[in-house]
């Protein structure tokens, strides 16, 4: 990767609207406008594409340190550069948790080495994600990967006093508290959303109300101590009516949904293939409708993809046996423009709001999700929406396959992604 | 029809199949010599990743009288123990030329998956909370000797709906086979979306007796209770268990069926259950001639079952 190429990027259409030029250089936006000089610069054709914010991702797994089988910093943050991310928050459910300011400071090395896309460390809320003693947060905040998101991530911190305290703590440092919710009571030994399929399919229900239950209270709390809380992947319509009445009360709240959860319902499950196991689960049609309104009025913020890596024989199993999650990254944008776009639910604008400047504004990253504009950082996303294409898991470029949209046909592609101006990916390839 | 994986796959005409064919093959076993040439040369493997004494019999019983060769597999002392996955075993079983596989496993969809993975046909003899498709083919089978139907027969099934796998597929089989089936339990056994099922609900035993042609009692194991799914064994005896009282609520011609194993005592009371109306033995035997039935119909091809 050459640190001083030029590109200049040909008749674009900034978000969607008319045609115009980009000039990267130096790792900022140059230039913007109509029939700009190339000089040295490569060009770059990007007639009829569309040109986006590098995106941002809120939630990814990236499994390094401790399951490198399923994926590692470099490989997951090449998956993400595919799928037109410039930037993703690495949770901290590893092995070792998160939960020090070492393994943070690890996992951002790692990321800066590959250096693909700007890996930001989220900090685990409690030690060992044990859910009753706080990890060092402030430590993780001080340290070079300056920590802002913290999350205990597929676990929930359902204890409501140190939910508090952690809430109330990591406000001396502009702090975020991203919230799995999910009553542990109410779930146990939970399989899928429980309702009318399965009641059929005899797997154990996970019942909306462990989701919202934890939402609403935590929701009360953040307004009560006035901090910042985020939820993570909202996955019923409840969530979305407690969220939107939270915010008009003035709460502090901002929210994500995945992918998933925008296109994809529980009926999957009656094949019993776990590729479509997923915390939260996967839920029904009406949820679905209720998420897609809500990113849309922004009662939800942001997409985050939740990417969750998972070697094979992990899936390949028996459907209560089988790990949950869903890759993602190499699929967010196609799935976001057939759920929201093509819909006519977001324009472009309104893509690059909830993909790229909501996401980077709640993980409190400067130097991502700013407009395409001169003199901004050149992470740029240049993105074919008139492409469609099936999707071929064994043709993604993170370690893992077990991507619920195996030979679905998705609209768009991305073409080229840029991170400070330097092409990570270009024609559609990894660089 | 190439597996028998849920009673709900089944059409009312190829559950009438099965059950005549059974009939047919019930001669069999009143006969000196309990055996059939039907199924020579057929490979049947049992594969039981859950003790069941009563189903893993009643299947080897019935593919031997079909003389198809049979094959034990359980979990214990198999490779199983040592970390096998469900998909290397069927792989192997698969390499072994099974033509058909009876698979009981405790996770939900387990012989769906299976059949995923092999050519042969594919039982389920219990997967999890899911299903029984068999234990619901035998207690219709049942029901339709003692009682000489099954539309407009009158059903209760009484107990933890919500673990049961003999309640799911007899829900499903005899709404496509016509009877009224109406499910008794405490609301905590009961699924949350119970009222999409094709049958009928109440809290109350009493209430549902007089009007049942049919009462079958599930088991309860006491273990529920420390999941909070009621308070006590005594309690959920005294409002759900069918006693010598309650049984004489019902109708002079009604009869009583479990799948077994029981617990007397809670659900059921002795008395109740070696009454000349519990169907219970009765429906051990008819296990037999309903899976040779089904392995017949699933693995023997085109040829009559009984020969002429």
């Amino acid at each position: 990767m050459s640190q001083t190429t030029t590109y200049l990027l040909r008749g674009a259409r900034l978000l969607g609207g008319h045609p115009t030029d980009l000039l990267l250089r130096d790792g900022v936006v140059a230039a913007v406008g109509a029939g700009l000089d190339a000089g040295d610069a490569r060009v770059v054709d990007a007639e009829g594409l569309i040109a986006l914010p590098g995106l941002v991702d809120l939630h990814t797994h990236l499994r390094e340190p401790g399951r490198e089988d399923a994926e590692t910093v470099a490989s997951g943050a090449r998956a993400a550069a595919m799928g037109g991310y410039t930037a993703v928050h690495a949770m901290a459910n590893t092995d070792p948790v998160a939960d020090t300011a070492g393994v943070v400071e690890q996992v951002w090395r790692l990321g800066r080495d590959a250096g693909y896309c700007d890996v930001q460390p989220v900090g685990a809320v409690t030690q060992n994600l044990d859910g009753a003693h706080l990890a060092e947060l402030g430590a993780m905040a001080d340290s070079i990967a300056g920590v802002r998101v913290f999350s205990d991530d597929g676990k929930c911190v359902s204890d409501a006093l140190l939910m508090r305290r952690a809430l109330e703590y990591v406000k001396a440092f502009d702090g975020v508290i991203a919230q799995h919710a999910q009553e542990p009571r109410l779930t146990e030994h939970a399989q899928m959303n429980e309702g009318v399929v399965s009641d059929r399919l005899g797997l154990a229900g996970w019942p909306a109300v462990a989701e919202e239950a934890i939402i609403a209270r935590d929701c009360l709390l953040a307004e009560h101590v006035g901090s910042r809380l985020h939820i993570c992947h909202v996955s019923t319509k409840g969530s979305v009516q407690i969220i939107r009445w939270a915010k008009s009360r003035g709460c502090d709240v901002t929210a994500e949904v995945t992918p998933h959860h925008l296109l994809l319902t529980d009926d999957l499950a009656e094949s019993y293939d776990p590729i479509y196991k997923v915390n939260p689960p996967l839920r029904t049609a009406e949820d679905v409708r209720a998420l897609r309104e809500g990113l849309a009025d922004g009662t939800i913020d942001c997409v985050a993809t939740d990417h969750a890596p998972h070697p094979i024989e992990a899936k390949e199993t028996e459907w209560s046996n089988a790990a949950m999650g869903m890759i993602g990254l190499e699929t967010a944008l196609s799935v976001v423009q057939h759920a929201m776009v093509d819909t006519g639910l977001l324009d472009w604008a309104g893509v690059a709001e909830r993909m790229s400047a909501a996401p980077a504004r709640i993980g409190r990253l400067g130097g991502h999700g700013r407009p395409l504009a001169v003199g901004e950082p050149a992470n740029v996303t240049l993105y074919d929406a008139d492409a469609t294409r099936e999707v071929d898991p064994t043709a993604m470029v993170s370690k893992s396959a077990n991507t619920p949209y195996r030979g679905m046909r998705l609209p768009g592609r991305v073409v080229a992604t840029f991170l400070r101006g330097v092409p990570t990916v270009l024609d559609g390839k990894i660089q | 029809m190439r597996h028998l994986l849920s009673a709900g796959d089944l059409s009312r005409d190829e559950a009438l199949l099965i059950l005549d064919t059974a009939r047919e093959l019930a001669q069999v076993s009143g006969r000196s010599v309990k055996k059939l040439p039907t199924l020579r040369g057929r490979t049947v493997v049992n594969l039981f990743y859950e003790d069941s004494t009563r189903t893993r019999i009643s299947f080897e019983a019935a593919a031997k009288r079909m003389s198809a060769d049979v094959i034990n597999f359980s979990a214990k002392g198999s490779s199983v123990s040592k970390g096998e996955s469900l998909k290397d075993t069927a792989l192997t079983l698969q390499a072994m030329g099974a033509d058909g596989v009876v698979i009981r496993h405790s996770s939900s969809g387990a012989a769906r998956r299976l059949a995923g993975w092999v050519d042969g046909a594919v039982l389920n003899a219990g997967d999890g909370t899911h299903e029984h498709p068999t234990q619901a083919l035998l207690d219709a089978y049942t029901m339709r000797e003692r009682m000489g139907r099954l539309e407009g027969l009158r059903v209760a099934i009484v107990g933890d709906i919500l673990h049961s796998r003999v309640a799911r597929s007899n829900v499903l089989l005899l709404s496509t086979l016509g009877a009224e089936v109406t499910l008794v339990a405490p609301p905590t056994l009961l699924p949350v979306s119970v009222g999409a099922w094709p049958c009928a609900v109440s809290y109350d035993l009493d209430e549902v007796l007089p009007k049942s042609d049919v009462v079958m009692m599930l088991r309860v194991q006491a273990e529920r209770m420390q999941a909070a799914f009621f308070p006590s064994a005594r309690e959920y005896s005294r409002r759900y268990g069918l006693d010598r009282d309650r049984f004489a609520r019902l109708p002079d011609d009604a009869i009583v069926m479990h799948p077994g194993p029981m617990i007397r005592g809670m659900e059921i009371s002795a008395e109740v259950a070696d009454s000349p109306r519990s169907t219970i033995t009765e429906q051990v035997t008819n296990g037999v001639s309903v899976r040779m039935a089904v392995l017949y119909l699933l693995l023997g091809g085109s040829e009559s079952a009984i020969g002429n």
